[in-house]
């Protein structure tokens, strides 16, 4: 795959990779019950990327660890949903089979390469247990392989890095262990929960440099949770728009950025400054995101939205169809004329709002 | 790694010189005269005065403290003054029943304890977790000597009452009758009169092991790279074994070191209440009578033995942990 | 729709108030008047049980102390000492409060469960682990059982309840709850005088410790440098020692008396406290505003008292109620070992040791002292235990 846009609007798919339906998870807290994800939905094509993006407690976290059936105590997934991977549902499995599937056949990367990795264990080591438990490889090969996965990620003089000790690495080089562990089983879906985040902006590059390259040679599908959405406007096909607990706007990369349509997604991208441009104030939305113990009632977005109008905080619309391929959840969609003007009135005729897409015309 | 255990060790000299001194400084200023204790109140002061002299008691004080000092190092205390014999004598034939005494139990302790906090950590919140803290905090709260009393009475008096088979003794080291023993009849009976004492102690110290060591495993627990190890699909008995508890364990292998002290308070209820011929029946007698140069040595030896406890549970500790191995 | 309650549960068709509240005049007041005869009534009417009963408990033991002990109560005014007024004191409070509890609870209606300050946060948590509540219940029992000792001990904690020969060593009964000793005295009396012993001094040798403990550590880890490496020798030298046998040392060689025994109780203890602190305080240094404080130009000591010591005092607390059920089972150790207060003051290690050689025959003697220490212990460890929780997030 080149990097124009054409090439990279995925073609009609059959049956994704990943198809998560009415996903819910809830934490049961001193507070009472919060609902961290409520009712998302979404799906993965065989490699395809999806990113999900979103502010701090929107629940993109949670969505991956649930995917995973890691959500910590006190959190549980509600059985309202379904994880249906590769024809199966993955809520439904027993734990000892969910524990094939995990390293293997899907694999996650977390945000903090510090704490990530045992510290009382050589990397070499870490990367092998995989191999061992999955594949049934001895000690030896195993090992052996492990190496090679060190050299896959870009770490030199793999043999006796191996033998080294997690402290003994940089942070960046931690996070390349880490992708070498999630590898090293040759999973078919790799989530990658904040990967960068914790890392200096050149390190930053390199490392979302290798996690494309990989992608592309494994050829293996990835669900990128980020924050950052100039990381998915470079690395991913499609685009999840989270808020609180929420999906709010998906669709390919591409179209999002150039015609964001919640005006969510719309606030995001206006926040965000821009080099071609001349300096002036920034445009944030006002507001806070609400406490997910309280959602509000209707749209969650509606007390921070400029559009809205009582519809707004009566009922919260669904994810309603725009164009093929992308989907937004709000009224906008069924009564246009509502949007105020003073910004993104008719945004087909207004510069892009977003980041340069790589490659476009 | 060596030079951090050279640099502890010579770190640990100027604290033994700072024990022997606060334990010189305690007993001579302290009110009370070994004399008057010895002699009592009819005998002619020249003869206190003569004896004095003999002991080197009149000696100044400065004086005495170098001999002390001294005496650390050469290992000759001088004479106790109540039992006619050398305190390095006295020490020598207390320290083998108090070492066997507090190692049997440190062993018991830790292997309970460890196994203890495990579980708990594991299964918190579980009704074996609750019922297990309940059972831990109730021996935790308990003094020694009663605990002691109590299985004595149990397991020695009563038992023999009602003619249990397993009647342990509850006083000595050995039995009456151990010279017509065998060779195997010795080594058992020896081990019997060492049941009650040891379980004693290990009963009444094996709470803080277990509850330092299911604080730990708690926390690791909740740490980063667990969940990463359950993300790569690890059997739960691997993520447990292999890396919650080989992180836990660090902190607890410090215990070892730290819990000396511990024991050998332990030790004086337990070796008064089972009449134990150790250090701490030694001490707690020689102090009754005002002996001096037998107060100062064991009392010297007991800080020895646990400055050397710390040592130890340093050096383990810097050798488990790659952290610092590697640095 | 229910509204959560600040005990947990919602209540049917309600909006947060009381059924006294909102049902009107009609029930309100006489379920007020009937709270003030029987506190606790109400809350039993309301839903809210175990408070109830436990007030009502509450009540009736308070009336029934007041009744039976009513001729010592009368003989006072004439003739009592501070200690006696002092009962007298904590009877009438006792007495006050449960009504107040048991009609103020009702009419001022529920306060939501959302008190968000740190304080209320972290006492819901506390209140959440039945142990760490029955624990903290006992300390309040033992020391009201403390106050009250004038007006409810059957006897004296030094007379001999009759002719020697025919009360000594007898076993529990009726009359005596606990027996007797080998002098004659009763043993249920001597205990709760004994409880004032090892409650005092466990209280006062833990206060000094914590004070000289939290203002060494705080010292050391603000000033850092040489004066925390000074510090850390000494204290690591304290702690090198092992505690009972300086305790043993010092109070035979220095003497027995109470204040020997607090002081030495007291100042062998802070070491610990003193490496809690310091830890806290090494990481509290350099948190963004600890340094505000500094550029704001306040004085070292007033940094490190306003704002830095508040803000460690979570683990020390912790430390000083489990420290406190530590130096009761030290002291009374010591009084085991004879090197306690002096007779005739009822320690509860001496009474154990009284009894030691008549084990078989009357067990009594020593048992049930011994049984109060554990208890007492049991109550602070619990209590220490159940704050630790609550104050560590992490644990829960």
């Amino acid at each position: 795959m080149n990097g124009s846009i054409a090439s990279r609007r995925p073609e009609p798919r059959t049956t994704p990779l990943l198809a998560v339906s009415d996903l819910s998870t809830v934490f049961d807290t001193d507070a009472g019950e919060v609902r961290a994800v409520d009712g998302v939905s979404f799906s993965v094509g065989s490699g395809e990327t999806l990113g999900i993006v979103g502010e701090s407690g929107c629940g993109k976290s949670v969505t991956s660890l649930s995917i995973m059936r890691l959500v910590p105590e006190p959190g549980r997934i509600l059985d309202t949903g379904s994880i249906v991977f590769r024809g199966r549902d993955l809520l439904a499995l027993a734990p000892e089979s969910m524990r094939a599937v995990r390293g293997n056949d899907i694999a996650m990367i977390f945000q903090e390469p510090m704490t990530s990795l045992n510290p009382v264990h050589t990397v070499g080591r870490q990367i092998a247990e995989s191999i061992r438990v999955h594949r049934g490889a001895s000690r030896k090969v195993a090992w052996n392989q492990a190496v090679e996965m060190l050299r896959l990620v870009g770490i030199p003089a793999p043999e006796r890095r191996a033998m080294d000790y997690p402290h003994q690495l940089s942070g960046g080089q931690r996070q390349r262990v880490m992708i070498a562990i999630a590898l090293s089983c040759d999973p078919d879906l790799l989530i990658a929960d904040e990967p960068t985040t914790a890392l200096d902006v050149t390190i930053q590059a390199q490392i979302l440099d290798l996690l494309s390259g990989l992608r592309q040679r494994l050829g293996m599908a990835m669900i990128l949770v980020t924050h950052d959405l100039g990381i998915v406007a470079e690395v991913c096909d499609r685009v999840a728009v989270m808020y609180a607990g929420r999906i709010v706007e998906e669709g390919p990369v591409a179209d999002l950025f150039d015609d964001p349509r919640h005006p969510y997604t719309q606030g995001l991208l206006r926040a965000i400054p821009r080099v071609d441009e001349a300096a002036g104030t920034l445009d944030p939305i006002p507001g806070q995101v609400p406490d997910p113990a309280h959602w509000p009632r209707g749209c969650r977005f509606n007390p921070r939205c400029r559009h809205a109008w009582d519809r707004c905080g009566r009922h919260e619309p669904g994810l309603l169809d725009v164009a093929w391929g992308r989907r937004s959840r709000c009224w906008l969609e069924q009564e246009p004329e509502r949007r105020r003007s003073g910004y993104g009135v008719d945004t087909r005729d207004a510069p892009p709002t977003g980041p340069r897409i790589r490659g476009a015309s | 790694m060596t030079a951090y255990i050279g640099r502890r060790v010579l770190g640990t000299v100027p604290l033994l010189i700072g024990i022997a001194t606060l334990i010189f400084v305690v007993l001579h200023f302290a009110p009370g005269d070994p004399g008057a204790m010895l002699f009592g109140p009819n005998v002619p002061p020249a003869i206190i005065e003569q004896s004095r002299h003999a002991w080197g008691l009149d000696q100044p004080l400065w004086v005495q403290y170098l001999k002390w000092i001294g005496a650390l190092f050469t290992g000759d205390f001088g004479w106790s003054l109540f039992q006619g014999r050398p305190v390095s004598q006295v020490v020598l034939d207390a320290l083998p029943p108090t070492l066997a005494l507090t190692f049997s139990a440190l062993a018991l302790v830790f292997a309970a304890g460890v196994l203890i906090g495990v579980y708990q950590g594991v299964r918190q919140h579980s009704a074996g977790d609750n019922a297990l803290s309940v059972l831990v905090l109730f021996f935790y709260s308990m003094p020694s000597f009663w605990l002691g009393m109590m299985l004595a009475l149990i397991f020695a008096q009563k038992a023999s009452q009602w003619g249990w088979p397993v009647a342990l003794p509850a006083s000595g080291t050995t039995s009456v009758d151990y010279d017509l023993l065998s060779a195997g009849g010795r080594i058992l009976d020896r081990l019997r009169h060492l049941v009650l004492p040891v379980t004693t102690l290990t009963l009444a110290l094996t709470a803080g092991v277990a509850r330092y060591t299911r604080g730990q495993m708690l926390e690791v627990v909740r740490q980063d790279y667990i969940r990463t190890a359950r993300a790569k699909g690890l059997p739960e008995r691997t993520v447990i074994l292999n890396h919650a508890l080989r992180n836990s364990l660090i902190p607890v292998i410090t215990l070892l070191g730290l819990y000396l002290p511990f024991l050998f308070s332990g030790a004086v209820f337990v070796e008064y209440i089972f009449a134990w011929p150790g250090m701490g029946r030694v001490i707690v007698t020689a102090i009754s009578q005002r002996d001096y140069p037998v107060i100062m040595a064991t009392s010297f030896i007991f800080a020895c033995l646990v400055i050397l406890g710390n040592l130890l549970a340093d050096v383990l500790y810097a050798w488990a942990d790659p952290r610092i191995r590697h640095g | 729709m229910g509204e959560p309650l600040a005990g947990g549960g919602t209540r049917p068709g309600g909006d947060g108030r009381t059924i006294v509240e909102t049902s009107g005049h009609a029930i309100r007041t006489p379920v007020i008047a009937a709270s003030a005869v029987l506190p606790g009534l109400g809350h039993v009417i309301e839903g809210r049980r175990a408070q109830g009963l436990l007030l009502m408990a509450a009540w009736i033991a308070t009336l029934a102390i007041a009744l039976k002990s009513w001729q010592r109560i009368v003989a006072i005014p004439g003739t009592g000492s501070a200690d006696d007024w002092l009962a007298i004191l904590t009877l009438a409070a006792m007495l006050v409060g449960t009504c107040m509890a048991g009609t103020a609870g009702l009419v001022r209606g529920q306060r939501r469960a959302a008190g968000s300050s740190r304080f209320a946060s972290e006492w819901r948590r506390f209140r959440r682990s039945r142990t760490a509540m029955a624990g903290l219940g006992v300390i309040v029992v033992l020391y009201a059982l403390m106050l009250l000792t004038p007006l409810i001990a059957p006897f004296g904690p030094a007379e001999r309840v009759g002719d020697l020969v025919r009360v000594r060593l007898l076993p529990p009964s009726a009359a005596h709850w606990l027996g007797t000793d080998r002098l004659g005295r009763d043993v249920l009396s001597r205990i709760l005088y004994g409880a004032r012993i090892s409650l005092t001094i466990g209280f006062i040798a833990t206060a000094i410790s914590i004070s000289v403990g939290t203002t060494l550590g705080a010292v050391a880890g603000y000033a850092g440098g040489r004066i925390d490496a000074l510090l850390m020798r000494f204290t690591d030298l304290v702690l090198a020692f092992p505690r009972l046998i300086l305790l043993i040392m010092i109070v035979a060689l220095f003497g027995q008396s109470v204040v020997v025994i607090v002081l030495v109780l007291g100042l062998t203890q802070w070491p610990s406290t003193t490496r809690i602190v310091r830890g806290d305080v090494l990481s509290l240094r350099e948190r963004e505003f600890i340094q505000a404080a500094r550029a704001l130009g306040f004085r070292p000591a007033r940094v490190l008292f306003c704002h830095i010591i508040p803000n460690v005092l979570g683990p020390v607390i912790v430390a000083a109620t489990l420290g406190v059920g530590n130096t009761i089972v030290l002291e009374a150790g010591l009084s085991f070992l004879g090197l306690g207060p002096p007779p005739p003051t009822p320690t509860w290690g001496a009474m154990v040791e009284g009894g030691r050689d008549i084990m078989i025959s009357s067990w009594w003697v020593a048992t049930f002292p011994g049984l109060a220490i554990v208890i007492v212990v049991l109550a602070f460890n619990l209590a220490g235990d159940g704050l630790r929780d609550a104050l560590d997030p992490r644990l829960r």
